[in-house]
């Protein structure tokens, strides 16, 4: 169903964009590293879900969609509010629970939020926010603002009711809605041959008549070219897709949580298809330089040092701050 | 001052239905969701006309999903409109809980207050029409112990479409719980504009022996044991919370200060109902002037059984005469 092959998206795309999309990977990337290292260090409380394997498909999802269009995601999203536009600084101080946090400190690793981006928030129940992404759909269609919204969640929540009903929903309405289901193999400890009942979870879209792909999450390209169809096709008010991106997760569930594997080699397999050395050796062979996607590299890493160098020096969210935002007045 | 009040007798579901109707003028971006709501009007007939003056796009009858329901109207409550849920009856929270507790009452909190949700859940107590244990539940405590939520539960046409005006101009989430027992009991209802504020109880009967505490069905209940324990020279004073969170204990413990005694009523099984929570909250407020135990009348603690079993469980005004009764020594 893709409009186009990958071959035909990239040689679409300026140098310029590209390189732009590898400095966003590598920005989740050492994010996401610097947040694990702040854990280990005792530094953030809770837990934190990284999306290391899996840039590939917030980077190609969200660049497929406006500024103006609006996203939704889980525990495991500050790839996608990253990718989004969200300030790596707040983000990062809101993960260390500071007061200059985008959520004021209070949301934490699970909760982030931008509206001025579009991030109309990260969820920590399980598929609760899927109908909630269709109902911020709804309010588009209804107020013909002409917005898409794209909804991030893992193979587990396909498995929960709420998925299953807005599918429905989403289907019957032609809202302008990109379910972006992120396979990555495991449900914490559950691996989808345990979970599925099809080979692909693309299929269960098929039974409400919503238009579906399989598409390979690693291939950042592959992603963007699915997404930008996806995004075409709700932006004419032809209705939502269903997009299945696969993918490995990352060693762990979470730093909490270790998840499980068969084995310990199970459990490294998402290096092997790696989405970043990948897109790499293809913007290598369309001739961008070595030399410009290591200066992309170090500015990626001078963003992270100046987000994790913000957060730091953020002062503590006061007692008098908890009490707040309880209620709107 | 000065100006003249119209009044004219509307029954409780009519005064929800012009509350929604004249939102529904006013604002353009309130949409109303929920099953059975389009041209038939709601299991309950709450939304008689809607359908057909604000067509089907803002009175959006959809698929039987009470869970997805909700969570589609917090989606449409953060992204520019304002939405009312009908759960059918109050026993269907159950299905929706997630959405209610962990999404709408949190996310302006949890981000920082960037996010607002302006959505009303209204949803029916059906407890006194021998409906079954799972149609006929009273569950307005677990609403209260949720931080972030409102609960406002009117017991007659004008408060019920005061408070819903209140509810529809809140940018909060908020559950409205009805009763469909009182859906055709009639008031004076002004025509002119009016609102009810939330966490403000209304006197609904002044006295001066004992300080009845009713909630919603229990409230003409209380007020018809009140008229009868009047012709015994027994002075009941009936007080309507009207709203449970924001809880207006003052009111309450000023009756109390003047009475000495306080009895709670409500449908709801007795243990762990708002019953107790009102009754710590006048401990806090007015131990010094209690001069006996506070009473509930409440709810067996058992389901509530089908048919014509379910007088046996729901309180009535006969055991509110017994308690005062009781409480007075009589
Ligand atoms: C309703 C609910 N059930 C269980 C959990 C605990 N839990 C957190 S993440 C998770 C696994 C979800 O897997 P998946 O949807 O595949 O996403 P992934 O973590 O792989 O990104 C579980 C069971 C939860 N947060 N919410």
């Amino acid at each position: 169903m893709a409009s186009g092959t990958t071959i035909d998206v990239a040689q679409s795309l300026s140098h310029e964009m590209l390189r732009h999309w590898y400095e966003q990977m590598q920005t989740i990337r050492y994010f996401e590293e610097q947040v694990i290292e702040f854990f280990a260090k005792g530094l953030i409380s809770g837990s934190t879900h990284p999306c290391i394997g899996q840039e590939g498909i917030a980077v190609g999802a969200c660049a497929a969609l406006e500024p103006s269009d609006l996203i939704l995601a889980t525990y495991r999203g500050h790839g996608e509010c990253l990718a989004k536009g969200a300030d790596p600084k707040k983000l990062m101080a809101e993960i260390l629970s500071r007061a200059t946090g985008c959520c004021k400190g209070k949301g934490g690793s699970m909760h982030l939020c931008d509206v001025s981006h579009g991030v109309l928030g990260t969820n920590a129940v399980v598929a609760a926010h899927i109908p909630i992404s269709g109902g911020v759909a709804l309010a588009c269609q209804t107020r013909k603002t002409g917005q898409v919204t794209a909804c991030f969640f893992g193979d587990g929540a396909s498995c929960e009711g709420e998925f299953f009903e807005t599918l429905n929903m989403a289907s019957l309405w032609k809202l302008p809605l990109v379910l972006v289901c992120e396979n990555n193999e495991y449900a914490i400890s559950v691996h989808v041959s345990k979970s599925q009942a099809t080979p692909n979870i693309a299929d269960r879209a098929q039974g409400v008549g919503m238009r579906n792909q399989v598409v390979e999450g690693n291939d950042v390209l592959a992603v963007y070219a699915a997404m930008r169809a996806a995004v075409e096709h709700a932006r004419e008010g032809r209705g939502p897709t269903f997009l299945e991106c696969k993918t490995v997760r990352w060693e762990r569930h979470s730093t909490f949580s270790a998840g499980r594997y068969e084995n310990a080699e199970a459990a490294q397999k998402w290096r092997k298809v790696d989405p970043i050395p990948r897109f790499k050796s293809h913007l290598l062979t369309v001739g961008i330089s070595e030399g410009a996607l290591e200066e992309r590299a170090e500015r990626a890493r001078a963003t992270v040092a100046a987000a994790a160098e913000f957060a730091l020096s953020s002062p503590p969210v006061s007692p008098d701050a908890i009490l707040e935002d309880v209620y709107e007045p | 001052m000065g100006t003249v009040t119209t009044m004219r007798q509307l029954t409780m579901s009519q005064a929800i239905n012009e509350a929604l109707r004249e939102e529904m003028r006013r604002q353009p971006n309130l949409i109303l969701l929920g099953q059975d709501i389009g041209a038939y009007g709601g299991t309950f007939g709450v939304y008689r006309g809607l359908f057909d003056e604000f067509g089907p796009e803002r009175v959006r009858d959809g698929p039987l999903c009470e869970s997805a329901t909700v969570g589609f109207a917090i989606g449409a409550a953060i992204n520019g409109m304002r939405s009312v849920v009908e759960l059918e009856f109050m026993d269907f929270v159950t299905v929706a809980m997630d959405q209610i507790v962990n999404q709408a009452a949190k996310m302006h909190y949890f981000f920082g207050g960037q996010i607002k949700v302006p959505l009303v859940i209204r949803t029916a107590i059906v407890s006194r029409m021998g409906m079954g244990s799972q149609h006929s539940q009273s569950l307005e405590a677990w609403f209260i112990h949720v931080p972030g939520l409102k609960v406002a539960i009117p017991s007659n046409a004008y408060d019920a479409k005061g408070l819903m005006k209140t509810a529809l101009r809140d940018t909060n989430p908020i559950l409205f719980i009805e009763n469909v027992k009182l859906y055709s009991t009639k008031c004076d209802v002004p025509e002119e504009e009016y609102s009810v504020p939330f966490g403000r109880a209304r006197v609904m009967r002044e006295g001066s022996d004992v300080t009845v505490v009713a909630i919603s069905a229990m409230v003409p209940e209380s007020l018809a044991a009140a008229e009868k324990l009047g012709a015994q020279n027994i002075s009941v004073e009936v007080i309507d919370p009207r709203t449970l969170n924001p809880l207006d204990v003052e009111t309450i413990a000023q009756s109390v200060r003047k009475t000495g005694r306080v009895i709670i009523t409500h449908d709801a099984a007795k243990t762990g109902g708002v019953a107790a929570e009102i009754s710590q909250r006048i401990m806090e407020e007015a131990f010094d002037y209690l001069n006996a135990p506070i009473v509930r009348v409440a709810g067996l603690d058992v389901p509530v059984p089908s048919g014509a079993l379910h007088p046996m469980v729901v309180p009535n005004q006969q055991r509110v005469i017994e308690a005062v009764l009781k409480m007075l020594g009589r």
